[in-house]
């Protein structure tokens, strides 16, 4: 059987806790099936960064202030630092991978964001886009406080927020109009 | 603004000067960014430090054995295991110019810090043990089993205690607890106090807080075992340091070890020096036999990560009747933390900035840098610059206040003109020489800020009163930033055979954009289109010398060593295009990357026919007797004095006083960087910069308690400010060149960050004049503006 998803070179697979402590889950990541055996304890980002090898979906403080490590579970934004694998059994779960796979035009979030200067250093950026194309699949345009409100669940150290607020409002033009 | 409105700085340049989109994003968008913790290398083992848990203390015992039982364990290393390789010092820091040495005699002593504390602990968060397991959970898992008996000792955390004569020595082998002390005069200044119509004496305290990047510090690294080298992944700002560094504690030529700054998450200073992490993981690499990953977890680049800003200035202005400032004298106190880490790089940054943009004939300046048992300091996106505009904008508001004159005006009458650059303050700079502003138009910076402030507007909300107990105030600061610092930094081009351009600089990018910059850089200085120029930084094989990406220089050097790169790789290729082409050089020129017959229906040959000659079967000799392959041109830039960047801040602000919250109205900022290479992304570093600075005025404080625990260990209680508190910014610009260098470029990577904390503190003072409050200190969070008027109440 061929894997559902690239395994990278080194998973650091938690190789030595008591068996009662593992689980196998079964989920989808970026439209592919995945099972897995997890630790209990295994955060979802290290699950998607270590052992999937998505490593777009960054940690900055693992403490679920920072946002870098929010992905879209069930299309939700979610901190994966706050969660863990094992409770994401049965999801659907989006990265920022999966968005404009390969080379996959940007999405128009992704381009926004390009357009607008939106990112520097570009650790908190997968968060951040995430969590706008969040706000871009909503039925309706989200309301000024609604967009301040998702932002301010996000931490950027490089930019001042002012072209992020920028790159959002073209997403959102963009998918709404204006 | 427009992005295109900004000027172009040479005629024929039509790369430079336009807001070129990024050519960094497209990877960073799709989750391809390569951060050092995102690097797979099979089998590593992963590393996590044990801390200090006391602010000082003697290390009694050190158990290791149960920790090295547990499941997944590799190796746990103390201070023992390593104590064959020497303490570690950040040698280049520390390192006085020889012209500042003669002239200012400054005392820098020098704190080696062990890689693992084996007798003493001297801060809170200091690494005692290492624990290296199959992955981290396991390897924190045994982090609690590691047995550390300590006794402690007295704590020092206030620096002034520090220096008193009955305090505990933090560092046995030195006389006291000071590290660094360096002084300036000039002209009299105690005639001129003496004789002075006016005289303010304040002390202010510029807080401590951090840079906090949103990627922590990270590095991995791995033997070849085919070679035997060792390569190192680092988040860091100085790769050839960091290369040095590792060679010359692991006794290897700097040759043996190759260190790749790949993608950063944000650096602002704090990944610009040495941390004894980045020495251990590549020796554990060595010793363990495999690749070794550490990772900094939040808490501990709070807490153990190095900070920044904390100094006292006890500052005084003398000022002749007609409100010329004739004389200052400040006596400044750094808080080093526990080990000195940078030695005058603050201090003296401090010192030198301290006149500012400001005519100031007598001058008398003190700084002592001073050890206490808290995280060690070093520069953060600005390093000594914020503090001390800071104290002498806040020193400036109140002579203002003293001689009934406003605050912009007060400025206006102070500042250095545009006729008298360049400009001598009668100090000398960091490299020794005099101290010279090289270009500027500072009357214009503020005039500009006054007439976008409305300070009229301001001024009528003012006299008709607080409506609900909201008052609005306006506040102004101005700097200057010596940038562009020395001694060097390298760029090298090669031309492929495909005719691409393969640009390498030693400077390394955390998010500025040098590969869109510096290849906007190069095409204009070859005459090649933008797009087939590749930009390597913070690779130490690309170049085998550089110095870093720091104190806003990577522009002004790099970019000037690109420039001049460029230059002369154009010059070899028209050379090597009129032997081929059998023609007189004179008469080509080179542009979109064909050379061509300056006459009209002439020969012209393109890059890719011209460097495509490999040295196969059938391929005709090269006429110049090397293939093209080998145009490739490498140049070290040292410039020959510091480029001068300035601006101008306002603020208005609307604080309540009744809860103490503050409000921003309008952000004004001003600012000159001499010629601008992408306004895009130059307007984003100002924006970036001012935003940190308004965090560190309004919210940010690391604070520590008396007995030296810091209480702002997570993103829970050290606020780093989001989306809502960081207003747009009202932004304008001059552009005076730098006659430093070619590209009339200055830096501008820090200016950002100088001013927003003295002029929020102006702007919160003016409205709380009802008050009669004085802004001593920061931030300004609702509690100590709350503390302010209510103190201010009672007195
Ligand atoms: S890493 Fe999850 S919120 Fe910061
Ligand atoms: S772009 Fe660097 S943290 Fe946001």
């Amino acid at each position: 059987m061929t894997p559902s998803v690239p395994t990278p070179l080194a998973a650091r697979t938690p190789p030595l806790a008591e068996p009662s402590a593992w689980h196998e889950i079964s989920l989808t990541v970026n439209g592919r099936p995945v099972t897995a055996q997890v630790e209990s304890r295994l955060l979802l980002s290290d699950f998607l960064r270590d052992r999937l090898g998505l490593t777009g979906t960054h940690v900055g403080c693992e403490h679920g202030v920072c946002g870098a490590c929010t992905v879209l579970v069930d299309d939700e934004p979610v901190r994966t630092c706050l969660i863990l694998a094992v409770q994401c059994r049965g999801t659907e779960i989006r990265t920022v991978e999966g968005l404009a796979p390969g080379d996959a035009p940007l999405t128009s979030v992704q381009q926004a964001f390009h357009e607008c200067h939106g990112m520097q250093c570009g650790f908190c950026t997968p968060g951040f886009v995430m969590t706008t194309t969040a706000l871009t699949e909503q039925s309706d345009r989200p309301d000024g406080e609604q967009v301040a409100d998702a932002l301010s669940g996000h931490l950027c150290r490089c930019t001042g927020y002012r072209n992020i607020r920028r790159a959002v409002c073209r997403a959102l033009d963009e998918r709404f109009g204006e | 603004m427009s992005h295109d409105s900004h000027p172009h700085p040479h005629g024929d340049g039509s790369w430079i000067g336009r807001s070129v989109p990024r050519v960094e994003d497209d990877r960073l968008l799709r989750g391809n960014g390569r951060y050092v913790d995102d690097i797979a290398l099979p089998a590593a083992v992963e590393a996590a430090f044990l801390r200090s848990p006391h602010a000082h203390a003697r290390i009694d015992s050190v158990d290791v054995s149960a920790a090295l039982a547990a499941p997944g364990v590799v190796a746990v290393w103390t201070g023992d295991d390593v104590a064959d390789l020497p303490a570690m010092l950040n040698k280049e820091e520390l390192r006085t110019p020889p012209g500042l040495a003669e002239l200012l005699d400054p005392v820098v002593r020098m704190t080696p810090m062990p890689l693992l504390a084996a007798d003493k602990v001297l801060y809170v968060g200091q690494p005692v043990a290492v624990v290296f397991a199959e992955n981290r959970y396991l390897a924190e898992d045994a982090l609690e089993l590691v047995d550390v008996r300590y006794s402690p000792l007295a704590v020092l955390v206030d620096p002034e205690r520090s220096l008193t004569p009955d305090a505990p020595l933090l560092h046995e082998e030195l006389p006291d607890n000071t590290a660094v002390t360096v002084a300036a005069r000039a002209g009299d200044p105690d005639t001129a106090f003496a004789r002075a119509h006016a005289v303010v004496s304040e002390r202010f305290e510029a807080h401590r807080y951090v840079a906090s990047p949103i990627e922590t510090r990270a590095i991995s690294a791995q033997v070849d075992p085919y070679s035997g080298r060792l390569t190192v992944w680092s988040g860091t700002q100085t790769p050839h340091r960091l290369r040095d560094a590792i060679a010359h504690t692991l006794g290897l030529e700097p040759a043996a070890v190759h260190v790749i700054a790949a993608d950063v998450g944000g650096g602002f200073g704090q990944k610009g020096i040495l941390y004894v992490e980045e020495l251990i993981v590549p020796h554990a690499a060595r010793r363990i036999g495999r690749p070794v990953l550490w990772r900094e977890d939040r808490n501990e680049n709070l807490t153990a990560s190095s900070h920044a800003r904390e100094q006292i200035h006890r500052i005084e202005l003398a000022a002749d009747s007609e409100g010329l400032i004739i004389a200052v004298r400040d006596r400044i106190t750094v808080n080093f933390g526990a080990y000195n880490m940078t030695g005058l790089v603050v201090p003296y940054n401090s010192l030198c900035h301290l006149l500012g943009p400001y005519r100031i004939p007598n001058v008398d300046i003190d700084v002592v840098g001073v050890l206490t048992n808290t995280t060690f300091a070093t520069p953060y996106r600005g390093a000594g610059r914020p503090e001390t505009v800071f104290a002498m904008e806040r020193a400036m508001d109140r002579l203002a206040a003293e001689l009934g004159i406003e605050p912009e005006e007060l400025r206006a009458r102070n500042l250095v003109g545009p006729d008298a650059m360049p400009y001598a303050t009668g100090l000398v700079d960091r490299s020794g020489r005099p101290q010279t502003y090289d270009s500027g138009d500072y009357p214009e910076l503020l005039r500009r800020a006054v007439a976008k402030a409305d300070v009229q507007g301001v001024r009528a909300r003012q006299r008709a009163g607080a409506r609900d107990g909201k008052h609005v105030g306006i506040g102004f600061a101005m700097y200057i930033e010596a940038t562009g610092l020395g001694p060097f930094e390298t760029a090298r081009i090669d031309i492929a055979p495909s005719g691409r351009v393969r640009l390498a600089i030693g400077a390394p990018s955390q998010g500025q954009g040098h590969r869109t910059s510096m290849a906007q850089i190069a095409a204009d200085a070859i005459g090649v289109p933008f797009d087939v120029i590749d930009v390597v930084g913070g690779d130490t094989e690309a170049t085998p010398f550089g110095v870093g990406t720091i104190a806003s220089r990577a522009l002004v050097n790099a970019g000037n060593a690109t420039h001049r790169a460029g230059r002369l790789v154009r010059e070899k290729i028209v050379e090597a295009a009129a032997r081929r082409l059998g023609v007189d050089a004179d008469g080509l020129g080179l542009s979109d990357g064909v050379v061509t017959s300056k006459e009209p229906g002439g020969p012209s040959i393109g890059l890719a026919e011209l460097a495509g000659r490999a040295p196969l079967p059938g391929t005709p000799e090269p006429v110049d007797g090397r293939y093209g392959t080998e145009i490739s041109e490498t140049v070290h830039f040292r410039p020959p004095g510091f480029a001068v960047s300035a601006g101008a801040h306002a603020a208005v602000v609307e604080v309540d006083a009744h809860t103490g919250g503050i409000e921003i109205l309008h952000y004004v900022v001003v600012h000159d960087a001499g010629n601008i290479v992408n306004p895009m992304i130059a307007e984003g570093q100002v924006t970036g910069g001012i935003a940190q600075g308004i965090g560190g005025a309004l919210y940010e404080e690391m604070v520590y308690g008396p007995d030296g625990q810091p209480r702002t260990g997570t993103y829970m209680d050290y606020l780093v400010p989001t989306s809502s508190e960081i207003p747009d910014l009202d932004m304008d610009e001059t552009f005076t060149p730098s006659p430093m260098n070619d590209l009339g470029v200055k830096g501008l990577g820090e200016g950002g960050a100088i001013a927003p904390q003295a002029v929020l503190a102006g702007a919160v003072e003016d409205a709380l004049r009802p008050f009669g409050v004085v802004v001593r200190r920061g931030p300004l969070s609702p509690s100590r503006v709350r503390d302010l008027i209510r103190t201010a109440d009672r007195t």
